[in-house]
Parts: structure tokens; sequence; C-alpha cells
């Protein structure tokens, strides 16, 4: 590609000229691969006076179940939604499946998009949905048949292909929903928020075809605004007002927690009694937090060999039924990341005084 | 023994041949936060509704601070407070107005309004917004805004339907401080969610599922009762191996978090049992060790059992 006759240059230039051009043959030949299933370089899409994303960059490998994670207004389904062709950005660039976003034509052939929302017709059955889907997406009939026997039965539906969509459960017609997305074999699957309000045991069956899929190298992107399905993805990345915060693995997102959490556990535990103990925790020394989960206090502790002295001077005023250290979540993580970010907007949420 | 200030027994709600709430019976103490946990269907809404008077029930009995939810609705109306998923704050309104006008609508006499206002505006750290408009304000705040609008009259007891949805982590933890401090204060809390990990907020939970109570118990209490060992498996080919275990009768739910999976065994399951059949599957474990099980591994094995 580039020209073996270069102009005179100085060796500075051309060094950097050179790694440029390394750098870009690398990302061809990755792309081209096909390890890299979305990539998106300093994303920002405004609406109006909103700034839905700023400066947002993504980088996904093929196979992987990919969380965005974030709280409503983070920018996740503006993410989605640009990375399926819907929107376009306001500036900056992203790759699906080799496929610039700005080409929605053939992104639709490579991508199956699930909105918060989804469309399926409630007085078609299930089997009327998936063929539905199927010539949308211009899938042989051979094809079809193919692929949605193996999907009907992956999500169980098989016994209810001539039920009305409308006459399914909330997690059935999710499971439907899946099908159709992934009828036409998309190498990339974008999910908004895809199990919210789910029953428990459909949305398990909902992770277990991910699962499968992923084995068979679908790239999964999915939106989640709660941490037990963060704990489900291979990689995540926590979204804060349009910008990715940090990237990792659950377990290398747990282990930038800085602290150590105890978590308390009081005998006789009445409400004002666990409140005060709360109150208390946050006045200790080397305490940076105190929350209450039920009859549970969790304390974020600066040193673990700070909690003895703690624990022994909390002893003083509540009875402690125990008092052990657990592992930090994905949750804790973000605040704490939250909580150190400049940018974080001011607030009249600030502090306990 | 703490008071009750709701007790309830065989409630019943019929939507013509559709059972939305199946035979509940449960009660509720004086400043408890009682959580109603469940997928959207099963039933939390209904019930919340028909303790508050506005629908009546088909069969059973339910009573709301010692009033029937029939007979005596009036009664309870004046003593609850109601707050809902989309709070209907008045966004050209500050949030001062919207207090005041709450208190007008909840018949706070015009004497006590003001410095009442003030109170909750300063309890819920809201002074800083007191004066803007709600619709400029962003949603954790609202939310408490919300919450201080359903308090305004002092009421004995508050329903909250899915408070938390859609607000970010530090705003949910600031929330979760008002309503300990509201219940520490003898106020009543009864929150319907369906998301696990916001259940693990309450002091005490009901599981339901298509309209019938399966568990109702602290956190700690439900996934204690459980009586079942969990285990936390690290091996190659995770989803594979999950196929192998899901129909093994010794084992009474397993499920795929990330590249670990948990295995929730029945009593005849053992971790060496658990090993041989991985091994077996061609997915030999680098480790199988105990784990917690979650609420949601409890909430699985509940309802599989109510449905056998």
């Amino acid at each position: 590609m580039t020209s073996s006759r270069s102009s005179p240059a100085t060796a500075g230039e051309a060094e950097v000229r050179a790694r440029r051009g390394k750098d870009s043959r690398r990302l061809r030949a990755n792309v081209q691969l096909g390890q890299i299933a979305v990539e998106a370089r300093s994303l920002s899409c405004r609406f109006g006076s909103i700034q839905a994303l700023d400066g947002l960059d993504l980088e996904i490998q093929r196979g992987e179940i990919f969380g965005l994670v974030g709280p409503d207004g983070a920018g996740k389904t503006t993410t989605l939604r640009i990375l399926a062709g819907l929107v376009p950005p306001s500036s900056g660039e992203a790759h699906v499946a080799g496929i610039d976003v700005h080409d929605p034509e053939p992104l639709c052939d490579r991508i199956g998009y699930l909105a918060q929302r989804f469309a399926l017709y409630g007085d078609l059955t299930v089997w009327e949905n998936v063929c539905f889907f199927a010539e949308v997406f211009r899938v042989s009939t051979r094809d079809r048949d193919e692929r949605a026997v193996e999907l009907l039965a992956m999500a169980g539906l098989e016994p209810f292909r001539g039920r009305l969509a409308d006459q399914l459960s909330g997690g059935m017609k999710q499971k439907l929903a899946l099908t159709c997305a992934l009828i036409h074999r998309p190498e990339v699957l974008l999910l908004d928020e895809p199990t919210a309000g789910v029953d428990p045991i459909s949305r398990r069956d909902v992770w277990r075809i991910l699962y499968r899929l992923q084995a068979e190298g679908l790239t999964v992107v999915l939106s989640t605004a709660y941490l037990d399905e963060a704990e489900r993805c291979s990689r995540l990345a926590l979204l804060s007002l349009g910008r990715v915060v940090a990237v990792g693995t659950p377990d290398e997102l747990r282990s930038r927690h800085s602290g150590t959490i105890v978590e308390v556990v009081l005998a006789e535990a009445t409400p004002e009694r666990l409140r005060s103990a709360r109150d208390l925790a946050r006045r200790a020394q080397g305490a940076t937090g105190a929350q209450l989960f039920g009859d549970r206090l969790h304390v974020v502790m600066e040193r673990a060999d700070q909690i003895d002295t703690f624990v022994a001077g909390l002893r003083e005023f509540v009875t402690i039924a125990s008092a052990t250290p657990v592992t930090p979540t994905v949750e804790d993580v973000f605040l704490q990341l939250r909580a150190g970010a400049a940018e974080q907007i001011p607030s009249p949420l600030a502090g306990e005084g | 023994m703490p008071a009750a200030t709701v007790e309830v027994a065989e409630l019943t709600r019929r939507f013509g041949d559709f059972t939305a709430v199946d035979a509940l019976t449960f009660s509720v103490h004086r400043g408890e936060v009682f959580g109603f946990l469940g997928p959207n269907g099963s039933g939390k809404t209904t019930t919340i509704r028909m303790l508050c008077g506005i629908l009546p029930p088909s069969a059973g009995v339910a009573a709301v601070l010692g009033h029937d939810v029939v007979r005596e609705v009036d009664a309870i109306k004046r003593q609850i407070g109601y707050m809902s998923q989309r709070f209907a704050l008045y966004d050209e309104l500050t949030p001062r107005e919207n207090l005041r006008f709450y208190g007008g609508v909840y018949g706070v006499s015009g004497s006590d309004l003001p410095s009442r206002v003030t109170g909750l505006l300063d309890r819920f750290d809201l002074q800083a917004a007191a004066d803007r408009l709600c619709g400029s304000l962003p949603g954790g705040v609202r939310q408490r805004v919300a919450f201080a609008a359903a308090a305004i009259h002092q009421p004995e007891i508050l329903f909250l339907d899915e408070p938390t949805a859609a607000v970010d982590p530090a705003s949910r933890r600031a929330f979760w401080d008002m309503i300990y401090d509201t219940a520490a204060g003898g106020t009543t809390v009864l929150v319907t969610t369906h998301f696990m990990d916001e259940a693990e907020y309450c002091h005490r939970l009901a599981l339901m599922s298509r309209g019938r109570l399966i568990a109702c118990d602290s956190p700690a209490g439900i996934k204690h009762a459980l009586g079942a060992e969990m285990m936390e498996v690290v091996c190659d080919q995770p989803a594979r191996a999950l196929d192998f275990l899901v129909d093994q009768p010794w084992i009474r739910s397993a499920t795929l978090v990330g590249t670990r999976l948990h295995v929730l065994l029945r009593q005849e399951g053992t971790a060496e049992r658990l090993r041989a059949t991985l091994s077996a599957a061609g997915t030999p474990p680098h480790s199988v060790a105990p784990a917690a099980p979650s609420l949601e591994d409890a909430f699985v094995a509940l309802t599989a059992d109510a449905a056998s």
C-alpha cells in the first residue's frame, strides 16, 4: 500500500511513519482475520443540548461477550444504536465486523440487534415470526429451517412453534426475539438490556444460549444497568457520562478496587441499631465508606490491617455477630472509580456530612 | 414481638380466568423494609394495589394498620404514601413547590406545611436543588424529591413500586440510605423490585412467582434455608460442561457466570461426584470450591421446587 520510494525525510519522521504504517497494517490484518469484531474511536454523539457520547473508545475481540455497564444516561443505548448503524455518530468512527457504521446496508447482514422494546408480531405464531425475520434478512428456506431448528431447540421453544407470540410468557418472548435476531447468523449480536424484567430461569436460558453461540465464535455486545448481569460477561466497559471509565474482565475490575471491604453482621439487628452502626462506621478511622444491605453492613477500609481495630471499636457500641472480609463487586469498583473521576457532575447528592 | 402493620391471609386476585395473586399469606412489622421480589407479571404490583385499597381482592383478607382493605379504605389512604416507578413530579415546578403541592393534596394543614417542606428538604439533602425546576434535575435527585413527596404527610407506611430502576449506583445507595433512615423512624416501607441485587437491601423479602409466595424471609435466611451446597467450578469449555451438568438428578441447578460454573448440589451431590462427572464429560475441572449461593440461585431453585 505505502509507496516504497519515499521522499527524503528525517530519521524521526520516517520512524513515525513506519510505526504508523505498521500499526495500521496490523489493524487491517486483525480486522481481516476477524479478530477485532467491534472498534470505535472517539465516538461522540449529541442530541440537541445532550451530549450522549463524549469520545468513547472500544475494541472488542471476536468471540467476546462484552458488557456495556452504567446507569441510565451513561450512553449504553446510544453506543449500541451507533454500532447497529441506526444513528450516525456526530464525530468519530466505528467498524463492526469490519464494516463502517456509516454504511448501514451491508452492516445489516452481519449484525443482529435487539432493542429494549423489541418488535415481535403478537398475532403471528412463534414459527411465523421466525419465518418473517428470515425473509427480512433474505435467508434461504433451507438455511432458515436448519438454523431455526437449532435455535428453537436451544431456546426450549420447539414445543411452542404453533403458539401465538402474544400468548408466550415474558421470558419466552425474549427468547423468541433472540432467535429472530440470530436467524441470519450474524457475526455480531447487539443486545440492549436483554433480560430486564425477565424471570430468572428464562434469564439463565438466555445466557446459556449466548455462551453456546460464543463458543461458535459469535461476538455479543450487550448493555446492562445491573451488576449481577455484568458479572456474566467476559469483559466489561464501565460507562459514565458518555465515556469509558474502565475496561477489563470482571476479575480485573475487582482487582482495581483499593481497600478492603468488611461485612459486619449485628446480633439482634433492628433498623435503628443498623443505622447507628452505619453512622459510627462512616466516622471511624480508616473507613472510607459504609453501606447497609438489609441486615448487613459493608464497610470499606483503606487497609486490611485496620479491620481489627475498627471492629473492636464498633463492638463498644453494638453487638457484632460476625465481621468478615468480602470480595468487592463490580458496583463497588464502579462507585470508587466514579468518585475519583475529576469530571464528576456537581450534584446536590454529595456526601453524608 | 413487634406489632404487625400489614397482615394478609389467603389474599387472592383474579382477572377473568387468570389468577394474578394466588392465596398470599404474610405479615410485615412496623419499621421493616419489606421487599416483593419477582419477575414482571409475578403479582407484585397487584398485591401492592390491593394493600393500598385501589383494587379489591377476589378472596382472602388483608388488614393495613388494623384496617380492612375493602371496608376501611379511607382510613388506610390517609396513612399511607405511594411512590411509583414513574414518579409523578411536575417538571415545571421546583422541588419545594412540588412538596407544597403534594402536602396540599394529602391535606397537610397550611400552617404546618412550610416547616414540614423545609424539614424534608434538609433531611434528604435537597436544599441545593430546592428552587431549581424539577425537569432540569438529575434522575437521582428527582427520585429523592419523589420520595419526600410521598412522605410529606408523615405516613405510617410507604409503598415504593420499582423505585430505583434507572438511577446510577451512587444515587441508588443514597436512596437506600433515605429508606433506612425513614424506617428507623418507625415508618414501614414496602418495596417491589425485579432486581436480585436490589432485593439484597431489604430486611425481609417475599419471593413471588406466578402470583404465589415461594419464600418469605431475610435475604440471608432465604439463602440459608436452601440447605443446598453451592460449588464454584473453573474448567475449560464451561458452556459444554454446563450441558452435561444441567440434567444430572443430583444437581439442583447450574449456571455459567462468566467463566465459572455455579452448581447448586442436592443432598446426594458431592464435590467428588462433580469432579468425576466433569472429568468423564471431557472437561476436567481446574478447581471446585464451595461458594455462597446468590439470591438468584435461591430464586431459581425455589421456583423450580414450587413448580414440581
